[in-house]
């Protein structure tokens, strides 16, 4: 172990001998561990057989598969996982395209009524989800959207906060690169699509990810809108899951781990984008 | 899709229209078709439901009948329910437990961790790892470890090392500080990655002037970092605030077998108005809590605002 002496000539030389920093790191780390405790032991349980499940050590003595067959062969958990996947990817192609393209206008257009499209956007930031569920809901029994892909996606189509964001970062695009496209001659949505879109693509990401995972997570809406099993998202199914398995906690377990695994793969893939996002969004936001 | 021979292509078509469109008035039609589905959008799915909540809290519906129009009649049943005072008192324990908490771990854990070098990316991983799981998951995690012995691992443990077992889900004093740790636990990872951004934010300008003037760890900490970080604080306390104040996956996840319970000890607002509307298909009532709901959070934000505009 190199320890403490890597990466010389970053961070102040105090630091690095310092015997404190040791002690900060070593707490730090164990505060981390205490962290991912939760995680640690979902799988360890999962892993574990009905009769093993009292034995508190974390790593399996016989760790075994068996409970991930079982609960695939019982619940819907394919099923789930399509259903969120195709949620969470339509509405996240949705946000992008319509965020973006609104975003831009407001900053990249002066036009009369721009001050208010803007502040009536930026208002609905003030109206929680939980105030619109009722109306929502009441227009999807209507329109037969109830139990429908649909019906779960609509609301989350395109948000205020997503425009918000990419008119601050369409704000900084440079008005001669727009400019010179026109006197080209292209037109104004292939000016958008083709120069001023590749521009803000970090701003893109940051609102990719944050869409997707708050859709694949999302609970409250999906929970009031579905009413049959294969409509259900991977949290909805989880739960009717779980309280279908009552006391078979490495049942449930494995039905929690499932519904992690496909976030924890993207946040591994994608760290430093995801934590840049949310450096970026909580900035601007 | 737009081809690109498209641009050459059209100019024939146009010409004769161009001179008579102005370039602002040929502007506006751009703006208004690239605004005409969004615009539409927020007007049916955001500010029509908007007025038809309030619309909604002013009848008495239960969606087999007509709404009837009744007046400010279901604020004043609210106001006269007990049931309503207490998931009001429970939703602000989570609050004024829960922000304060979150806060103090989140900066003194992003304080140290942003000096950190060594394996910096891999312990700032641990923290925010949980805050991108699925809340609902995670509630039967946290279930699990609160089961009584054998079952749950705290009480297990507890026991191994010779302590007394704790009741957590089933009693009606311990339910709800046990389901607000849950909810702290998910959401640090985001609070520490925001105080680290905002701490990069401040200039090392203001570090290197204080250590010339010989300024010591602490009064640097109170003269300087905590007034320079006063918009990022100010940004996450209303964030874990309105967090708190619509807490409802982990509450009805680790619940499921009495919604709120025991007895309503950890039932918040949003899980009544979830009950209301969809138990007892009592829309009218239910709207009325939504409307109670959003003027909360429509203080707490204006109170952000006012405290910002004070620096300004």
């Amino acid at each position: 172990m190199s320890s403490v002496t890597e990466t010389p000539g970053t961070g102040l030389p105090m630091s690095r001998i310092n015997p404190k920093a040791i002690v900060r790191w070593t707490i730090l780390f164990i505060g981390g561990v205490l962290m991912v405790t939760p995680l640690l032991y979902m799988f360890s349980t999962s892993l574990k057989t009905p009769g093993q499940i009292y034995d508190l050590r974390l790593i399996p003595s016989a760790p075994t598969l068996a409970n991930y067959m079982e609960v695939l062969r019982e619940g819907d958990f394919m099923r789930w996982f399509i259903n969120s996947s195709i949620v969470a990817v339509v509405v996240t192609a949705s946000n992008l395209f319509f965020d973006s393209l609104v975003g831009y206008t407001l900053a990249k257009f002066k036009f009369r009524g721009r001050r208010f499209v803007f502040i009536a956007i930026l208002s609905t930031l003030m109206i929680p989800t939980e105030m619109l569920v009722i109306p929502w809901y009441l227009m999807s029994a209507q329109f037969g959207w109830l139990d429908t892909y649909w019906g779960i996606m609509f609301p989350g189509m395109t948000t205020a906060f997503g425009t918000f964001l990419m008119k601050q970062f369409f704000e900084t695009v440079p008005d001669d690169f727009l400019e010179a496209a026109r006197i080209d001659g292209m037109n104004e949505f292939t000016i958008w699509w083709k120069i001023a879109m590749p521009l803000v693509t970090p701003a893109l990401s940051a609102l990719a990810i944050f869409t997707f995972l708050g859709n694949w997570t999302a609970f409250f809406w999906p929970l009031i809108v579905t009413t049959s099993k294969e409509l259900y998202t991977l949290p909805i199914g989880l739960t009717s899951f779980a309280v279908e398995q009552a006391i078979r906690w490495e049942m449930i377990m494995t039905g929690a781990a499932l519904a992690t695994i496909p976030t924890l793969v993207i946040f591994l893939v994608l760290q430093r984008f995801i934590v840049r996002g949310v450096m970026l969004a909580g900035l601007k936001g | 899709m737009v081809h690109p021979t498209e641009s050459d292509t059209i100019p024939t078509h146009p010409v004769q229209p161009a001179p008579r469109l102005s370039m602002r008035t040929r502007s506006a039609i751009w703006v208004w078709s690239f605004l005409a589905i969004p615009v539409l959008f927020y007007c049916v799915i955001r500010f029509y439901p908007t007025f038809n909540a309030f619309w909604l809290s002013l009848t008495d519906w239960d969606l087999m009948s007509d709404a009837e129009f009744i007046g400010f009649e279901n604020y004043r049943r609210m106001f006269a329910d007990p049931g309503f005072w207490q998931t009001f008192r429970n939703t602000f324990a989570y609050l004024i437990y829960g922000t304060p908490i979150s806060l103090l771990i989140a900066f003194v854990v992003a304080y140290y961790l942003d000096r950190v070098r060594f394996a910096h990316n891999f312990l700032r991983a641990l923290y925010f790892m949980p805050y991108i799981t699925t809340a609902a998951a995670m509630a039967w995690v946290w279930r699990w470890f609160y089961q009584p012995p054998p079952t749950g691992l705290i009480n297990s443990a507890l026991g191994e090392l010779g302590f007394g077992q704790i009741e957590f889900l089933g009693s009606t004093t311990n339910a709800l500080p046990a389901i607000m740790v849950t909810a702290i636990w998910a959401g640090l990872g985001f609070q520490i990655i925001i105080f680290m951004a905002g701490l990069r934010a401040i200039p090392d300008t203001y570090y290197e002037a204080a250590r010339i003037d010989g300024l010591g760890e602490w009064t640097i900490l109170r003269k300087i970092t905590l007034p320079l970080l006063k918009p990022t604080t100010v940004f996450l306390v209303v964030f874990i605030s309105i967090a708190f104040l619509r807490i409802f996956d982990q509450v009805y996840n680790m619940t499921t077998n009495d919604p709120g319970g025991p007895l309503g000890s950890t039932k918040p607002l949003v899980l009544m108005i979830y009950q209301t509307a969809f138990s007892s298909y009592d829309m009218g009532y239910a709207a009325a809590q939504t409307v109670v709901l959003f003027t909360i959070l429509l203080v707490v934000s204006l109170l952000q605002l006012w405290i910002l505009r004070d620096r300004a």
